[in-house]
């Protein structure tokens, strides 16, 4: 039961970092039709310079706070550079040229940072257990890391509810024909949201940072369980990348968790471990095709999903 | 009288807050030629889709020579003779003309997973196609590219493509759209040739060629049939002068 | 339209080719004939891509995963063969004419299956699942403990065996992988051609107008994106004879990104295209690092890819034709 609460705050925490990357991926995708590969590069680049930084300065606040603009200013440049050519491009386009993107990105990372991974501690002033419920114990980072994440959320449903940024987002997710007729510079919105989507990403890797290895390669594997969550939601749905997070998140830190043991009572150990470590990677995958046969068009099916 | 061969019974289907068909009933006789007029946004494209399958009715059933084909799948309504065309032309751009029409003919001819013959030198799919062609008069452009056709043709080529399905009802959106006078008449005597082998529903804002065609008209406003009978009731029907016909030039 | 240059540069290709071996040898370089053989395998796998994205218009990113599942058929049978352990109570085995097609035909089953699932879906969605889906099975692959995990897996048996027929020898193996190249080309062509293939390009011109010409679609993709994933599994089974090796890397979801390049720089929709593309990728992959060695830029010999990633976005933006377009056809031909 200890562990069972344990291991769902720790789906819930991996839930945030994915809602902070899918968020982003879905809107630019609801919104200029355009699928980046390369979003999960924005998350790398967080990562590295709120390590870098940390490292120079032994504040962990400062990193932080510098990955956003570097990911903001990561994010103007390639949209400034690369994604202005391809909105009006079919998506095969886009993904080959961002699937290039993503070469370059990895290269340039690794020749600025080398290929060994870099390792963030946890900020001392968050190290240590805090007793969620009596008797467990939890990291006070990975608490901290929900908060943030919780916070976040709030801010950006603020953002898309209450604001005439977020009005104008909420259109073109559904509707880009109309934002234009709005006589909004599409130009300046599609740059703001891009950069935007990029800090969300670039925040969610610096505070992963201390958490996993620093490492090339760390933003496509978020990157394809940020897809898997967009398909479950609905593209182009904030809310369903909400639910579809914390539902990837949870059962992906569960499946790992508990599969095995649960396999373990109707197979020999062994043979449990082997098929169980398989079958706990691809939980999520499964609940994908199960979402799929449902509701092919995600949980929250919106008019971008048409497209 | 013999059983009409579509029967539209209470169909309804709106978007959002839009009735665009509203308690639909209608019947279209075996061998007529049906015209379906109406202001823009009456509910006649919508009504076409779902005739076709491809839009899924919120109520009502939808009858074709007896049968309920009310959730039949799209793909299978050529087959039993159902057959539509598009107001917005609709073709394979990057197929020759004669392509375009073959792919149709073997829609018909049976099934297509053949791996191997080659396809373009089947003698039966193209011979069909030639003569189809000939008919719509585009016998000498059979090697063009489709998208280089002119509007007109590629609106021809689009009738010869639903012809050759041999349809028995044939769902014509908008024929003649956006064609000249002359390509026009060329149309209505292509459509006037099949009449009472082919039965028709057509929708079409060109009046003269709707009252030279139909032997019924029904008119459609905000998806509800407001009246439906000869051409010569249509015409002197005070309703339809008054929400149609009044708005519009007709002869 | 292809010009009629198309044919002759076919037949020389594949004269040289078949001469390859003795060129390289004379050369004094008979490891280049590995090297081709690579290509050969790549090409057949970028061709069976080409048939769903370039005439079905199924942007498929999870291609690599046909050619891993082929792939670990030979090395995991080889391995049981090796050690005499049972496989579902089966022995394993070397034997290549029951090995090879039990690759071909569990990547067939495996798109079957995910096809079934991805094909629900369309555009984007597409994208996304297929390349989630071949994310699976690499996590599915890194998790077999037992066939060496993210390690791989050595076949310390060498290559399939064959009757009368010497797989071990590269010069020979060499030429099956020839043989499979040129018959699965040929069967991609006829299959183009057929009223399967006719079916197939106009569902990429124009899905709905099929669907009202009374097809019914889904079956159309789904039985190509079988065939591609025969064709890929076809390519897998080669790939762990060529390099008696297993890994996940192989499924890796970069290598689906790889495959997809190919079949673009050689030109979509063309078949021939893929085995340029398939040549100029590997060649480039193996020797920017060289060139640029030679030219004495140390750093860009050790980071090819910040210049092969631009290049890529370049190709893209610019040049969507593809070598077989520069070779083959006109610019006003291009409709």
């Amino acid at each position: 039961m200890l562990l069972f609460v344990e291991q769902l705050l720790n789906g819930l925490q991996l839930g945030i970092f994915l809602f902070l990357v899918a968020a982003g991926l879905t809107l630019i995708f609801g919104i200029m039709g355009l699928i980046n590969l390369a979003h999960g590069s924005l998350f790398m680049i967080g990562a590295y310079v709120a390590a870098t930084v940390t490292g120079w300065t032994g504040s962990f606040t400062i990193g932080l706070l510098s990955a956003l603009p570097a990911a903001a200013i990561a994010g103007v440049i390639i949209e400034f550079v690369v994604m202005r050519r391809l909105y009006d491009r079919d998506h095969l386009d886009q993904v080959l040229a961002t699937f290039g993107l993503i070469l370059f990105i990895n290269e340039a990372v690794t020749m600025i940072w080398g290929r060994t991974p870099l390792f963030l501690n946890v900020p001392d002033a968050l190290k240590g257990t805090i007793e969620i419920i009596p008797g467990v114990p939890y990291p006070i980072y990975r608490v901290a890391i929900i908060a943030a994440g919780i916070l976040v959320a709030l801010i950006l449903w603020l953002i898309i509810t209450r604001t005439r940024a977020g009005m104008l987002i909420r259109a073109g997710s559904t509707n880009r024909e109309m934002v234009a007729a709005l006589g909004v510079d599409i130009a300046l919105l599609y740059t703001a949201l891009f950069a935007a989507g990029a800090v969300f990403a670039g925040f969610a890797g610096a505070m992963a940072g201390p958490l996993v290895s620093v490492q090339v390669g760390m933003g496509e594997q978020i990157l394809i369980l940020a897809f898997v969550v967009i398909v479950i939601g609905g593209i182009g749905s904030v809310r369903g990348a909400l639910v579809g997070s914390l539902l990837v998140g949870i059962v992906d830190t569960l499946g790992r968790a508990f599969v095995p043991d649960i396999l373990k009572l109707f197979l020999a150990p062994a043979e449990a471990d082997g098929i169980g470590g398989g079958l706990s990677s691809m939980m999520v995958y499964l609940l994908m095709a199960l979402v799929l046969v449902i509701r092919p068009s995600g949980l929250f099916p919106t008019a971008a999903a048409a497209r | 009288m013999a059983e009409p061969l579509l029967s539209i019974d209470g169909l309804a289907k709106s978007f959002g807050a839009l009735r665009a068909t509203d308690d639909l009933s209608l019947e279209v006789e075996t061998g007529e030629i049906h015209a379906l007029i109406g202001p823009n946004g009456a509910g006649k494209t919508t009504l076409v889709s779902q005739l076709s399958g491809e839009l899924t009715p919120d109520a009502g059933r939808i009858l074709f020579d007896g049968r309920d084909i009310t959730a039949m799948p799209a793909h299978e309504r050529p087959h039993i003779g159902l057959v539509r065309s598009f107001q917005i032309t609709s073709i394979f751009p990057e197929f020759s003309t004669l392509e375009n029409v073959a792919l149709a003919a073997q829609s018909r001819t049976g099934h297509s997973f053949h791996f191997f013959a080659p396809v373009a030198r089947d003698r039966t799919l193209n011979d069909i196609a030639r003569k189809a062609l000939a008919d719509v008069g585009l016998g000498d452009q059979v090697d063009r590219p489709a998208h280089a056709l002119s509007h007109g043709q590629q609106r021809r080529l689009e009738l010869a493509m639903a012809l050759v399905l041999e349809p028995r009802l044939l769902l014509l959106d908008e024929p003649m759209a956006g064609m000249g006078p002359d390509e026009s008449a060329f149309v209505v005597d292509v459509l006037s040739k099949l009449r009472g082998s082919v039965t028709m529903l057509l929708i079409e804002h060109d009046m003269d060629a709707v009252f030279a065609l139909a032997d019924r008209i029904t008119v459609l406003v905000y998806g509800r049939p407001i009246a439906t009978g000869t051409p010569a009731d249509i015409r002197e029907n005070p309703a339809v002068r008054e929400a149609y016909l009044g708005d519009e030039e007709v002869a | 339209m292809p010009t009629s240059f198309e044919k002759p540069f076919l037949i020389a290709g594949l004269i040289f080719l078949i001469a390859f071996p003795y060129i390289a040898e004379a050369a004094g370089n008979a490891y280049f004939t590995s090297t081709v053989a690579r290509i050969l395998i790549f090409a057949i796998a970028a061709i069976s891509l080409d048939l769903i994205l370039g005439y079905g218009g199924m942007v498929s990113f999870g291609h690599a995963a046909y050619l891993g599942i082929g792939a670990y058929v030979v090395a995991i049978l080889s391995f049981h063969g090796y050690d005499g352990s049972a496989l579902f109570g089966l022995p394993g085995t070397e034997y290549a004419p029951i090995v090879w097609p039990l690759g071909v035909a569990l990547s067939a089953v495996v798109a079957l299956g995910l096809g079934a699932l991805c094909l629900r879906t369309s555009g984007v969605y597409f994208i996304m699942i297929t390349l989630a889906f071949a994310q699976m099975l690499f996590f599915f692959f890194v998790s077999l403990q037992r066939y060496g995990g993210d390690d791989g897996l050595f076949m310390f048996a060498g290559r399939s065996t064959m009757p009368f027929i010497d797989l071990d020898n590269d010069t020979t193996f060499y030429y099956v992988c020839l043989a499979f190249l040129a018959g699965f080309f040929i069967l991609c062509r006829a299959i183009v051609a057929s009223r399967f293939g006719r079916v197939l390009r106009g569902i990429k011109q124009n899905e709905r107008r099929m669907v009202m010409l009374g097809y019914p679609v889904y079956r159309y993709k789904l039985a190509a994106f079988v065939i591609a994933g025969a064709g890929a599994g076809l390519a897998g089974v080669l790939l762990a004879n060529h390099t008696k090796f297993v890994s996940p890397d192989i499924l890796h979801w970069t290598k689906s990104g790889d495959i997809l390049i190919m079949v673009i720089l050689g030109g979509i929709g063309t078949l021939t295209g893929p085995i340029l593309g398939s040549a100029a990728f590997l060649l480039l992959e193996d020797y920017l690092p060289v060139i640029f060695g030679a030219l004495s830029m140390d750093l860009l010999k050790d980071h090819w890819r910040i210049v092969f990633g631009p290049m890529l976005i370049l190709i893209v933006l610019f040049a969507r034709r593809g070598l077989y377009g520069m070779l083959f056809r006109r610019e006003t031909d291009d409709g």
